[in-house]
């Protein structure tokens, strides 16, 4: 897990990935970017995060794709990432295609829903937290 | 004493507390007009790992956080 200052090098982390992976004998390596679309108006999106319990959440992921003979990878940024420019990409490398196509729908869709990252607009240089786009953590709820 | 912090857009800063269990927090936290709005779609950790029992158990020295609704990516 690889976590950065502003719009990740995408080119960079892929192509470092793949070497990374060379040896490995995977026959699959599916990756995903996420990147940031002009729209509403917004200059750019900011985001938080929480490296502990990301780490944790992402350190359990490693273990699901591990019992399937998979690696997954991701890499996010912190702070402002201006529109055009990706602020999170992620991989799945497998021995075949159909365990890494399911793994990267799993993975980042639970990313989505339990990732611990916080979305803000920014509109004339002024951060609005995403609230609608948000999805509250299994478990919300528990002190109320 | 436990120490409580208020993650991402919260904006609120940590808050300590004497507090036995999770539910102890729970009350203490329900009484701050400013917190109305969001526990009811906030997760919990403890000490950086996700609970989801009020009856967990504390000890001095630890740390919960308040986790409001996240969006990555």
């Amino acid at each position: 897990m690889e976590l950065y200052h502003g719009p990740l090098d995408v080119k960079e982390i892929f192509g470092r990935w793949l070497d990374e992976e060379a040896e490995s004998n995977y026959g699959a390596y599916i990756p995903f970017v996420g990147t940031i679309r002009a729209e509403d108006g917004i200059e750019a999106l900011s985001f938080d995060i929480y490296e502990p319990v990301l780490k944790a959440w992402f350190d359990a992921w490693q273990e699901k794709a591990g019992e399937r003979g998979a690696v997954v990878k991701m890499a996010h940024a912190i702070g402002d990432v201006p529109v055009h420019t990706s602020s999170y990409i992620s991989a799945v490398f497998s021995p075949k295609r159909r365990v890494a196509l399911e793994l990267i729908d799993e993975f980042v869709e639970d990313f989505k829903a339990n990732a611990p990252i916080w979305k803000y607009d920014v509109r004339n240089g002024e951060r609005i937290y995403a609230e609608d786009r948000s999805t509250p953590m299994d478990g919300a709820g528990l002190l109320a | 004493m436990v120490k409580v912090e208020f993650l991402g857009p919260i904006g609120k800063a940590p808050v300590e507390m004497e507090a036995a269990t999770l539910a102890e927090v729970a009350a203490k936290l329900k009484e701050e007009e400013e917190l109305r709005d969001w526990l009811d779609k906030c997760a919990v950790a403890l000490n950086d790992t996700m609970v989801n029992d009020l009856t967990t158990q504390l000890k001095d020295g630890d740390r919960i956080s308040i986790l409001p609704p996240v969006c990555g990516g």
